[in-house]
């Protein structure tokens, strides 16, 4: 019974993680978005835990804790930070319109979950069958990326895909070695604060973060 | 006595056991209906900080417009008046056959998802028809976007109840109710979290509440439901207002029953019918509280942002059965 309560607390974690990489897209505020990712990060940070709890592996959990601090709260604190300081640009200004880029997500949740299924047929778990879950969310997170063009939703897109891959990773293999998973988180970290920087300054200086509009190089 | 025959009379002897329960869960929902609505308005009047009309004051409008005269727009044709007659009549038999009060209702045999679902749909038709019919710009007006937004919620309705259907491996919605009780850890899947969602966002669809459309105006730019009834009055309108309360009764007994099924009655004793009727009713009453609430919170969006809620929600749904295909 114990087993089977902990199997639906990872089903539910990881249909968490998908669901809030498809509101990303449904959402047009960008507060908002930053607090469906904030979740998202918990959720995977959840995962995390379960997962280590599951094997008995401390490495896991310290693991689960850095994802759980750096992709719950760290990083949307500082991407609402971005969202704050730019009240003229509050929405995502997508080139997909909304209902179009929803039934795009269904599509590519459809794809992933045709073509992962084989892959995780290999070595049938309860965890791996999880792991078309995290394939989409990867795919979502690109198309996040292509089809919207402010930057802090290229930033949440960016992020989606890091997710989806470290859901991936923490379900095929049970957690990647803690040295690569810190590497990647700290890169991560790295990559938003970059963005930041880039969005606050392309502001000041063209008073937009609009990155269409970056067409020509100044001196 | 042949075993046809035989079959035959205990059909008829069951039929005969089920008929009460159906019978009780309809004049649940007859009287039941208005008082949800009329509990929304309460609610909704509390929040705003005002008294408002008493949860009783939809029956009593019933009352008032059924001593009305018949009166017809000058060029209507009989559709106009069957319309009303179609719309309670649908909602009366897709009551009659899902698990409400019961787990056994007449005809449960029938009491298939889809079935339910174009009893409702049927209704919504002979409405449209019944708006466009005097051929006054109001009523198409109104007619066309409710088949609008009736197309946009119609499969998601479909795809979400397909995800439950998926898990306990019927589309029969006493069915499902049945698996369920079955196994109370299917509660917190996460395919079922996700159908609630798009369900939740369908039946304010459906059912015409804010943020799709706001059920208290009269301002010409924003209504759907109350334009396509205008050409209403009398008893014709108390039966379009009954058949659309009846519904809303239907839809949040339905999502109460296939989510969290406990309270109904799965035998036909009078105290387990009587207890289930209580049941439901505070189970239906929260739902109108937590909708009545989200109204209150939200604006009505623009009717070109309404496809992108039920696009949520359809994909919502999608992603219910995926995750049930991915986690069975």
């Amino acid at each position: 019974m114990r087993a089977g309560r902990e199997l639906d607390l990872l089903q539910l974690t990881a249909g968490l993680v998908l669901a809030c990489s498809v509101v990303t897209l449904w959402r047009r505020d960008l507060r908002a978005l930053v607090a469906v990712l904030a979740l998202q990060g918990g959720a995977l940070g959840t995962l995390a835990a379960l997962l280590a709890v599951q094997h008995g592996d401390l490495g896991l959990g310290i693991v689960a804790g850095v994802v759980f601090v750096a992709k719950g709260f760290v990083i949307p604190s500082l991407l609402a930070r971005v969202v704050r300081r730019d009240p003229g640009s509050r929405e995502t200004a997508p080139l997909v319109n909304v209902p179009a880029s929803l039934v795009g997500a269904g599509a590519l949740v459809i794809v992933s979950y045709l073509s992962a299924g084989r892959l995780t047929s290999l070595f049938p778990s309860p965890a791996t069958r999880l792991a078309p879950l995290g394939l989409a969310t990867v795919l979502v997170g690109f198309f996040l990326l292509v089809s919207r063009r402010k930057a802090v939703s290229q930033i949440v897109g960016l992020l989606l895909v890091d997710n989806g891959i470290a859901l991936v990773a923490f379900l095929l293999t049970a957690g990647v070695p803690l040295l690569v998973e810190l590497g990647a988180s700290l890169d991560v970290l790295l990559i938003v604060v970059v963005l930041q920087v880039l969005a606050t300054s392309m502001r000041s200086r063209f008073g937009h973060v609009d990155l269409d509009q970056l067409r020509e190089l100044h001196d | 006595m042949s075993p046809a025959a035989s079959a035959a009379i205990l059909a008829g002897a069951a039929l005969k056991m089920r008929m009460p329960a159906s019978l009780l869960q309809v004049a649940a929902i007859v009287v039941g209906g208005p008082l949800l609505v009329g509990l929304m308005a309460k609610c909704r009047a509390r929040a705003e900080g005002r008294i408002g009309a008493p949860i009783s004051q939809p029956l009593r409008d019933l009352r008032k417009l059924v001593r009305k005269e018949r009166i017809h727009a000058e060029h209507s044709s009989a559709v106009l008046a069957v319309a009303p007659f179609v719309l309670v009549a649908s909602a009366t038999v897709a009551v009659a056959i899902s698990p409400l009060v019961t787990t056994a209702p007449v005809l449960d045999g029938g009491a298939d998802a889809f079935v339910v679902v174009y009893l409702l749909l049927m209704g919504s038709v002979a409405l449209a028809l019944g708006g466009l019919d005097p051929g006054t710009a109001f009523g198409g007006m109104g007619s066309s976007r409710a088949m609008t937004v009736g197309a946009l919620a119609e499969p998601a309705l479909l795809v979400a109840i397909l995800a439950l259907s998926i898990q306990a491996k019927t589309s029969n919605l006493p069915g499902i109710v049945k698996a369920t009780l079955a196994h109370p850890g299917w509660l917190a899947s996460p395919e079922r979290l996700l159908a609630l969602a798009a369900l939740v966002v369908v039946v304010i669809a459906e059912t015409g509440r804010i943020p799709v459309d706001n059920p208290s105006t009269h301002l010409e730019l924003t209504m759907i439901h109350e334009a396509m009834v205008l050409e209403y009055a009398g008893p014709e309108l108390a039966l379009v207002t009954l058949g659309e309360a009846m519904r809303l009764g239907l839809l949040f007994g339905l999502v109460a029953n296939l989510f969290f099924p406990w309270g109904i009655a799965s035998s036909a004793s009078l105290p387990q019918l009587s207890l289930a009727v209580v049941v439901l009713a505070a189970k239906a009453a929260t739902i109108a509280v937590v909708i009545a609430l989200i109204e209150v919170s939200t604006a009505k969006l623009r009717l070109f942002r309404i496809p992108e809620l039920l696009a949520g929600g359809f994909v919502l749904a999608v992603l219910a059965v995926m995750t049930g295909l991915v986690t069975r």
